[in-house]
């Protein structure tokens, strides 16, 4: 897997590394009419024009991306990484700003982002009355292979994707993972040098989940293919990325890798109590802690001072709060901490 | 829209080379054969109900209208298999494209590098050839019920693909031009409904402002152009049938061009 050292990683965010820079992304702004929330492009596309202000879904965005590299956009829904997605493939124009891809720009000539990205949309209608083979083939063609290149090329993702016992199966009449496998096949075909991935093992099991990530290992490692991937899952942003673009109400809240952004909230630690029934508010230890927890039913989660939770976790484990506890975990920050610890405002982040 | 272009000299020398982009042919023959084979999982919609439909339609007529050579006879049977067409070509198409666009599906499709022609024609193309069977099946279980002769039969193979392109383009259009899906559902569904109203019944009974309606839907000309061969070759007026024929091809290029603009206004905002 590429790694980087991290003097590298920690100046990226700012200066614009124009010698291995993939996409450059300045200032990037794309508003939509409030009250119109949909993803909806026919929603979209007519403005009452009177209403509300519009709701800035991208916010002057600035990103660099290197090349080979595993670039992740995490937030909640509703972050704005759809949007920012979609302008990076060409399907929507930027109100403002400026997308610059392998050199070419993109908001002057969105058309360059077909023949240059392999993209994973979130959506599969136009393939699901396809067989998986089909699907595959088609998408082949479109990228411009000829009939012996497409087969061939469909051939070997499906086997690469161990996809090839369901080939000739529909795939709407596949489960929700394997259809996303089988989309993410056709993202793989006609090998392009840059991968957009919006979400790609949503809904997968582990099996399919270590096929994509392996496929995008290979392509790295043989092609030093560069991957910008679009999640809201926080322990696949922590394990499979080299840096993560921190996205909350349409703008970068943080960009580094995975590990130097944990380490914003290296004295911290989380606790998560969970209680049998109701939590002993009685006993001091506990009701002191009740305004600090974030409360999810009989789960309390905690972000505390490595000594406060310490001694948090002494004094109730030690005390007659114990009998009333169910489990409790300590843990080190996840980037959900660090989420919440930049001033992030959803709740949306996902730890699957 | 501001845009921030710094692309200096060496930077733009220093630009990816793009991959070719899929040709206008192989890439049409890819879509359409990509959505023929949509016919193997939803065959009932798109193969048997509109037949199903338009056979019931010729039965049920046949209560009120004698057998034999007549306008009325022609008219049913005509109309009701060119309503095969107008019923998968126009609404079932309009109501895909509708769905496609509403649900981001054309995304697919938008980052390729295929031009929109091969999107819309090959789908259009594969709409219009769902309809071959239903038409055939219908056209034959006509002319028996009404007593016609089978022998002018062979000019739906020309009627099917030049109504077809017409009406594939008008169904295609108003899906990606219509607002919601729910309109292009709408749309869809009053232009077959048009077409049978107006294609079915004989135009002679029709009041004069009807009569206009039906000279404005693609599909009479269609009809048209399959009646007038019912009563036998030697009966047959062929330069009419070239001119309805003709009235169809060039309604079908106005409107597959339509439907690409359209496609390329909805796939890139």
């Amino acid at each position: 897997m590429f790694v980087s050292t991290g003097t590298e990683e920690t100046a990226a965010p700012t200066v614009a590394t124009a010698r291995d820079a993939v996409c450059t992304v300045r200032g990037l702004v794309r508003t939509y009419p409030s009250g119109r929330g949909s993803r909806l492009p026919a929603l979209r596309r007519r403005a009452p024009g009177d209403t509300p202000p519009p709701i800035r879904a991208n916010d002057g965005i600035d990103l660099d991306v290197h090349r080979g590299e595993l670039f992740g956009i995490l937030g909640p829904n509703g972050a704005g990484k759809t949007t920012l997605v979609r302008q990076l493939t060409g399907l929507l124009r930027p109100d403002a700003g400026s997308i610059e891809l392998l050199g070419h720009d993109l908001v002057r000539h969105p058309d360059r982002a077909a023949r240059l990205i392999g993209y994973l949309g979130q959506e599969s209608t136009a393939l699901d009355e396809l067989t998986v083979a089909l699907a595959v083939e088609t998408t082949a063609r479109l990228r411009g292979l000829d009939v012996p290149a497409a087969r061939a090329a469909r051939d070997a993702v499906l086997d690469e994707l161990d996809l090839a016992p369901l080939a000739g199966r529909p795939l709407k009449r596949l489960s929700g993972g394997q259809r996303r496998l089988a989309c993410f096949a056709t993202a793989l075909v006609g090998e392009r040098s840059v991968l957009v991935l919006d979400e790609p093992t949503t809904g997968m099991d582990p099996v399919a989940r270590r096929a994509v990530w392996a496929a995008v290992d290979r392509r790295r490692t043989a092609h030093g293919t560069t991957v910008l991937l679009v999640t809201h899952n926080v322990i696949e942003a922590e394990t499979v990325l080299d840096r993560v673009a921190v996205l909350d109400h349409g703008r970068v809240i943080a960009c580094d890798t995975p590990a130097a952004l944990r380490a914003l909230v290296a004295d911290e630690v989380r606790l998560d109590l969970v209680w049998r029934y109701e939590a002993p508010l009685a006993v001091p230890a506990v009701a002191v802690l009740e305004p600090l927890a974030e409360i999810s039913g009989r789960r309390w989660t905690l972000r505390l001072p490595q000594d406060r939770a310490r001694a948090a976790v002494a004094d109730i484990t030690g005390g007659p709060a114990f009998a009333a506890l169910d489990d409790f975990t300590l843990a080190v920050p996840s980037l959900e901490d660090v989420y919440l610890a930049l001033g992030g405002r959803g709740t949306g982040l996902v730890k699957a | 829209m501001s845009v921030v272009t710094q692309t200096s000299p060496e930077r733009a020398a220093a630009a990816a080379p793009l991959a070719p982009r899929a040709g206008l042919w192989p890439s049409l023959a890819a879509v359409y054969r990509a959505q023929l084979s949509r016919a193997r999982v939803a065959r009932i919609p798109l193969l048997f109900v509109a037949t199903f439909q338009s056979v019931g339609i010729m039965v049920m007529m046949r209560g009120v209208v004698h057998a034999g050579d007549g306008e009325a006879a022609r008219s049913v049977v005509a109309g009701s298999s060119v309503l095969v067409v107008a019923f998968v070509a126009l609404n079932l198409l309009a109501q895909y494209f509708g769905q496609l666009r509403a649900s981001g599906g054309l995304d697919h499709y938008a980052t390729l590098p295929v031009p929109p022609a091969s999107v819309v024609l090959g789908t259009a193309a594969a709409y219009a050839s769902f309809t071959v069977p239903g038409t055939l099946v219908t056209a034959l279980t006509g002319c028996v019920l009404f007593h016609l002769t089978v022998s002018g039969l062979w000019v739906l193979l020309l009627v099917i693909p030049l109504a077809g392109a017409a009406l594939s383009g008008l169904g295609a259009a108003l899906g990606l031009l219509a607002p919601r899906l729910e309109i292009a559902t709408l749309l869809g569904q009053l232009g077959m409904s048009a077409a049978l109203l107006l294609g079915v019944l004989p135009p002679s009974h029709m009041p004069a402002p009807v009569g206009w309606v039906r000279d404005v839907l693609p599909s009479t000309y269609g009809v048209e152009a399959f009646a007038r061969t019912l009563g036998g070759p030697g009966a047959t007026h062929w330069p009419a049938v070239a001119g309805d024929l003709s009235v169809c091809a060039a309604v079908g290029v106005l409107s597959l061009a339509l439907a690409t603009r359209a496609y390329r206004r909805a796939a890139c905002r």
